[in-house]
């Protein structure tokens, strides 16, 4: 599987047709979700060029929806506002082979781009949670199309009860806990009791230093590491933005939870 | 659902002690053949819980999987293709997933269960 291809089938699923702000749902778009699961593959597999954006999608619907914005023109919102800044010192050991032939779990699926990203990516088994039925629906109905085998579960991903160590890698890009503070955290937590060898996670860039001592501190993570910070500038488009121009950063981590040390394959 | 979704669930209703395995009311179930990875297959071994696999496999239907097993079957072919299909083939689409404990059912309606708990069970 090529990059260009992975992108080329996430960009036809199917999205949310009426997003629910409580939940804080927004698409992660096919840009992001297949360099976000490029950077987990085999050395092989990777190359720098894959971090150089031309859609920041996915990451502005997300930032509109922190602004509170009306979500449903966004839909067909193509634009590039931003301009994505990847370190690039770090991108040759950036692929650590956590999804091919592994069980990954996608938590808040949403719509189910990054399981799906995950299954095209040869994961042996993916189980995709989240708690809304029909962002499930739809979730489901893109896996058929593409002929994979996904199991979905409807729940709250902070209740869901686990046995064993069988997922090893969780994929996810949670709510950033803008109406529910601390929601991301709260993802992150499971995740690691969940996961036995990688979670990767969205966060904002301003809780960078949080996000590092909770996970190593609280949730015992071995390690917590930035693969890159995606950054962007939103010029004014709403009448209730004060300022000319918002610049908004994210960080895509690789956490390795308790016990386990990093593997680079 | 397939199995090893199954065999990572567990109930947890507040106050339930065992909530592994949830049992099984199977309405509808659906088989989807994929290709066999036995490297996967010899690790799943280790990390699943056997007895909720056969118990899982003979409410679903499937009742060729031994109930005694150690890692040396694992060299057998005849018995990697058992273990794959009940694992990986075998999919719950209608039915329920009914807590051990406290018979509470999670009901699973196209392949999707329902777990969210009421707010008095969290």
């Amino acid at each position: 599987m090529k990059l260009k291809q992975l992108e080329g089938l996430l960009g036809g699923l199917q999205q949310f047709p009426q997003p629910k702000v409580e939940l804080e749902q927004y698409p992660t778009g096919p840009h992001i979700a297949s360099r976000m699961l490029f950077t987990v593959l085999p050395h092989s597999l990777y190359s720098p060029s894959f971090f150089i954006s031309r859609s920041l999608q996915s990451l502005l619907i997300k930032f509109m929806i922190l602004v509170g914005e009306n979500f449903d023109w966004l839909l067909g919102f193509k634009t590039i506002f931003g301009a994505f800044a990847c370190s690039s010192v770090n991108q040759a050991e950036n692929s650590f082979g956590d999804v091919s032939n592994k069980v990954v779990a996608d938590f808040g699926c949403g719509c189910g781009t990054l399981g799906v990203a995950a299954a095209l990516l040869s994961a042996e088994h993916v189980l995709s949670i989240d708690i809304d039925p029909e962002s499930l629906e739809i979730a489901s109905v893109n896996a058929e199309e593409l002929e994979l085998d996904i199991d979905f579960i409807q729940s709250n991903v902070l209740d869901l009860g686990w046995r064993g160590s069988i997922v090893d890698t969780v994929i996810m890009n949670p709510p950033f806990g803008t109406r529910k503070k601390g929601a991301d955290l709260d993802f992150l937590s499971v995740a690691l009791k969940v996961a036995s060898q990688a979670v990767y996670s969205l966060h904002k860039t301003s809780t960078r230093d949080h996000v590092k001592r909770t996970a190593l501190r609280d949730f015992h993570a071995s390690s917590a590491e930035v693969i890159c910070e995606l950054r962007f500038d939103v010029p004014k488009m709403y009448k209730f933005h004060k300022k000319k121009e918002v610049d908004i950063a994210v960080d895509l981590w690789r956490f390795v939870p308790a016990s386990h040390q990093r593997s680079t394959s | 659902m397939r199995l090893l979704t199954h065999n990572m669930l567990s109930s947890n209703i507040k106050g339930v002690v065992n909530g592994f395995p949830l049992r099984i009311e199977a309405e509808k179930v659906v088989e989807k053949t994929v290709e066999m990875n036995s490297e996967f297959l010899k690790k799943m071994f280790d990390k699943v819980d056997w007895k909720a696999l056969v118990d899982a496999s003979r409410a679903m239907g499937y009742t060729e999987l031994p109930e005694e097993v150690d890692s040396s079957i694992l060299d057998s072919d005849e018995f990697l293709n058992r273990f794959h299909h009940a694992l990986l083939e075998l999919h719950l689409e209608e039915g329920a997933l009914v807590c051990p404990e406290t018979g509470r059912r999670f009901p699973v309606n196209k392949g999707i269960p329902n777990m969210l708990l009421h707010e008095d069970e969290v």
